[in-house]
């Protein structure tokens, strides 16, 4: 099997410079790439555009880099937990490109499976939809999308092996899987880094060939963004 | 006037025995509560669940188990977790029921906007563009009347829209509507408790059509 293992995140994000594309993996706070992010932070690599659902909180997530003020385009869907991206928003600091969530996640699944385009009745009628080819089929419009074209993904499983396959827990594993097929180069950050064979082939979720470096994580905090617990 | 458990109690007598469900953000999250405990209903959450249950008891919340609200929940036995892509498919190609979400205005014709003010506020349209969009069954669950007493149910959506003709019932604190959206139009069926007609009139800036007898909801 071929070894798809490096020693940490700085290794992991090795030959991402300022400028790029990035997808990165999670819903909310559940799933994302913690020491990724961290690493990224620290080096403080900027000019960056970031494909992902949500853009952390003012604290913890993609929030970090948006406070340093490293990301110049965030595409995302949906971004009401945080304030400093409102307010770069609205200053216009920030350049941003909301996408409906199924669309998000279908531009990403198309790049895995190598198919330019889809198309989806999201936004039709909307400001979605201006500057967007517009099909009819049986009666009903449709919207073309573009499948993403970024130079990495990032994304966090639970578990992986050396080989690079994932295995994804519970909601955790929202965009993480089409992100995990979309990304020119694919990082998989792990909560546990497990040899070969220790992973049972029916149960994986992404197959190693989608990962090109794989690490465990370490110190993972895996913030609750809203704690509900049940009445008596 | 119904409060949000109102309106979410009286939402959750359409909800069928089989039915796949999708709950929005807010009023519509309340509904949960209300589903007859005889009938057979399961919860999709957009984020990539089939078969959300309660909130957890404290101490068993799991980082790694969270609604499309990001709150934390628990599991159901039969549950199905799946990624984000497939979550939308199942949205797509109509194997969700039903779909029951906020708004911040509806038009007469069944439009929705419920994702931006432009200056204002920013938060993102999230999935509700593509349920909407694709939804055979869709229910709004909805305040009326602004704070500052002005009807929702407008001739015309003022915001950027959320999709085109695509709401066919209202809930609100006032009234059920069924809304005609080939000649345009909000038709009053159902009253809430001791609510007038002439009151839900003066409460729908819209089309407004009301049949000889309006029956109170039964909740």
């Amino acid at each position: 099997m071929i070894n798809k293992v490096v020693t940490d995140a700085g290794a992991a994000i090795a030959g991402i410079t300022d400028g790029m594309t990035l997808m990165l993996g999670g819903f909310g706070l559940c799933g994302i790439p913690e020491n990724c992010i961290r690493e990224i932070v620290a080096r403080g690599i900027s000019g960056l555009t970031c494909i992902s659902n949500n853009a952390g909180v003012d604290d913890f997530g993609i929030g970090l880099m948006l406070r340093k003020r490293q990301v110049k385009k965030m595409i995302a869907s949906y971004v009401g937990e945080n304030a400093e991206f409102e307010r770069q928003l609205l200053t216009g600091e920030l350049e941003v490109e909301l996408v409906p969530q199924g669309t998000l996640a279908t531009r990403c699944m198309a790049a895995g499976y190598g198919m330019p385009a889809i198309f989806t009745p999201a936004g039709v009628g909307t400001e979605v939809a201006e500057g967007k080819e517009v099909r009819n089929f049986g009666g009903k419009d449709y919207l073309m999308e573009m499948a993403f074209d970024a130079d990495f993904a990032i994304v966090k499983a639970w578990k992986g092996d050396t080989a690079g396959n994932l295995v994804y827990r519970q909601t955790a594993r929202n965009f993480n899987p089409v992100m995990a097929m979309a990304g020119k180069i694919t990082i998989a950050e792990v909560e546990e880094l497990v040899p070969v064979g220790a992973l049972d082939p029916d149960h994986i979720h992404t197959p190693g060939i989608y990962v090109h470096r794989i690490f465990q994580g370490t110190n993972y905090e895996k913030r609750i963004e809203q704690r509900t617990v049940r009445g008596h | 006037m119904l409060d949000k458990n109102g309106i979410a109690k009286r939402i959750a007598k359409e909800i069928k025995d089989g039915y796949y469900v999708n709950l929005g953000i807010g009023i519509p999250t309340l509904v949960a509560n209300y589903i007859p405990e005889n009938i057979n209903v399961v919860l999709q959450s957009e984020n990539g669940l089939l078969g959300m249950g309660p909130f957890p008891h404290a101490g068993e919340e799991d980082a790694d188990l969270i609604n499309a609200g990001k709150q934390t929940i628990t599991m159901l036995p039969g549950s199905a977790i799946f990624d984000s892509a497939m979550s939308f498919g199942m949205i797509r190609s109509q194997k969700v029921d039903l779909t029951i979400l906020g708004a911040m205005e509806v038009s007469e014709y069944g439009d929705i906007a419920n994702w931006k003010i432009p200056g204002k506020l920013v938060k993102g349209m999230g999935g509700a563009m593509d349920l909407v969009a694709s939804a055979k069954n869709i229910i709004v669950a909805m305040q009326q009347v602004n704070k500052a007493g002005e009807s929702k149910l407008l001739r015309q959506c003022t915001l950027p829209l959320t999709g085109v003709r695509c709401i066919r019932k209202i809930v609100t604190e006032l009234a059920v509507f069924e809304v005609d959206a080939e000649n345009g139009g909000f038709h009053l069926l159902e009253r809430a408790p001791g609510i007038s007609v002439d009151e839900i009139r003066n409460a729908t800036a819209g089309k407004f059509f009301a049949p000889v007898h309006v029956p109170e909801m039964d909740l």
